[in-house]
């Protein structure tokens, strides 16, 4: 018999709510797949199940908020006697949402059917403003997806509430989604001995290169330089572990596996970065596949629990927004972060002539309990070199 | 071979395929004649997720080359019709 429990799905998360059950008493469930939907400060996450088994019981109700570590429901495993748990499971007290939930659970999903609704956050958003229950609106999107406009049209089906409510609960959510990276940033600068280093990286091979490639892919399969770069970090990791890890209550913990989460700013205000799991070794067409596909998830607000829980470093880059250097602020309990700044031309030297090259500036924020600042510009010069030979990537 | 479509009719598709890529635009306020990335708060991903959706669309072929000429919704719209009437 074993427990679900809520998982911890962030350094600073105490308590979840859940939104939605996916399986019911005597479905299966395989490990890894999704088993509820859970709402946290920073956005609705899918829950993996960690054990494969039958469900025997689910304790927790849709709407109900539990701390961290609450049982919510009981899994058989396979070869183990239907029985009651022995551990005398309480059930913890719901606590009231500070605002009236938002109209947003959706009916229990018929049997053996996996419901996930395409709609953007927007029209979420809207939906939740609306107390309209996005389940029972058709979508006239791409794909059926549901628009803003189909919220609209339904909204005016059903009872609004009023202004004051469905401001509250905007700000509400993004007031937790700020708090959330307000503790973990206070927390990363009071507890964390940052260093930082800086290289300019010539990127005049792997820009040739990546237009080479792009040439001969089909527009759906094209890459962005984004990619290499995050390739080229994941490879590094290899040759610096120590960088690639975990900081815990003794100490340093180097993980064996490389899951980079990528920092993806939130279009409505804030910030999270899911991991991709195995970048090392996913080749440079997988792994745009799961950024594009990690992104629209963020976006969507449907990232999975492990994907919040798993990350070893972090990847961010600003370059887009304009910033050529990123100082970055170490996610804790990571132990590193990798910034990236924009991608610009500027005079270098090549071959004794000075030439106009694109380049860009990587940087590094460490944890200096961990490693020191010779580990450090290991790892960046590593990254630099990976970059001079794209074809390895 | 033509496949030719009123320019009103490509505008219309084109503002409702970037309506997906970014749904919290307001379209509204968009200016034909600017970037749209400088205007909107998209990425590279969501310009390549645009440009994909275009291919899927209208049936075009849009080589990395070209993206300058897509910057702004009339760049965006004069190409497809360029392309669409080869």
């Amino acid at each position: 018999m074993a427990e679900f429990v809520m998982p911890i799905l962030g350094s600073d998360m105490t308590e979840g709510k859940l939104v939605e059950w996916k399986k019911k008493p005597g479905d299966r469930v395989n490990k890894g797949e999704i088993i509820a939907e859970v709402d946290t400060e920073k956005a609705t996450i899918e829950v993996e199940a960690f054990q494969t088994g039958v469900i025997e019981r689910l304790i927790t109700s849709p709407g109900d908020t539990v701390p961290v570590g609450t049982v919510m429901a009981i899994i058989r495993e396979d070869g183990k006697p239907s029985a009651q748990p022995k551990v005398d499971v309480q059930r913890e007290q719901p606590k009231k949402a500070a605002l009236p939930a938002a109209p947003l659970i959706p009916p229990a999903p018929p049997v053996g059917e996996s419901i996930r609704l395409r709609i953007s956050p927007a029209a979420k958003q809207l939906a939740a403003d609306l107390g309209v229950d996005p389940f029972t609106v058709q979508g006239t999107g791409p794909d059926g997806a549901i628009t803003r406009q189909d919220i609209e049209a339904a909204g005016k089906r059903v009872v609004v509430p009023s202004p004051t409510e469905a401001a509250g609960a905007a700000i509400d959510r993004q007031g937790r989604l700020r708090q959330t990276i307000a503790a973990a940033m206070a927390r990363s600068k009071r507890e964390i001995p940052h260093y930082y280093l800086s290289t300019t990286i010539d990127m005049g091979r792997a820009m040739t290169w990546l237009t080479d490639q792009n040439l001969k892919r089909p527009v759906t399969d094209r890459l962005l330089y984004g990619v290499l770069l995050i390739k080229a970090v994941a490879l590094a990791l290899r040759e610096v572990p120590e960088l690639n890890g975990l900081w815990k209550e003794h100490g340093a913990t180097q993980s064996p596996d490389i899951h980079i989460g990528v920092a993806i700013a939130l279009r409505q205000g804030g910030l999270v970065a899911p991991a991709i799991h195995q970048t090392d070794k996913q080749t440079l067409g997988e792994l745009m596949k799961s950024f594009q596909e990690v992104v629209k998830r963020a976006r969507a607000g449907t990232l999975r629990s492990s994907e919040f829980s798993d990350p070893t470093i972090t990847v961010t880059s600003l370059g887009e927004q304009g910033v050529e250097t990123v100082f970055g602020v170490i996610y804790p309990p990571q132990v590193a972060l990798v910034g990236f700044g924009k991608l610009v031309e500027r005079p270098w030297v090549v071959d004794g002539q000075v030439a106009a090259r694109p380049v860009i500036t990587a940087t590094l924020a460490a944890d200096h309990r961990v490693t020191d600042g010779h580990r450090g510009a290991i790892f960046l010069s590593a990254v630099d070199r990976l970059l001079q030979e794209p074809d390895a990537l | 071979m033509n496949r030719s479509r009123p320019t009103s009719e490509i505008k219309r598709t084109v503002l409702s395929l970037l309506g997906e890529i970014a749904p919290e635009a307001d379209l509204t306020t968009l200016r034909s004649d600017r970037s749209v990335r400088d205007q909107l708060d998209i990425d590279s991903m969501d310009f390549l997720n645009f440009i994909v959706a275009l291919h899927k669309e209208f049936q075009v072929e849009v080589p990395e080359s070209d993206y300058p000429q897509l910057v702004s919704i009339d760049g965006c719209v004069g190409y497809l019709a360029r392309k669409l009437s080869q």
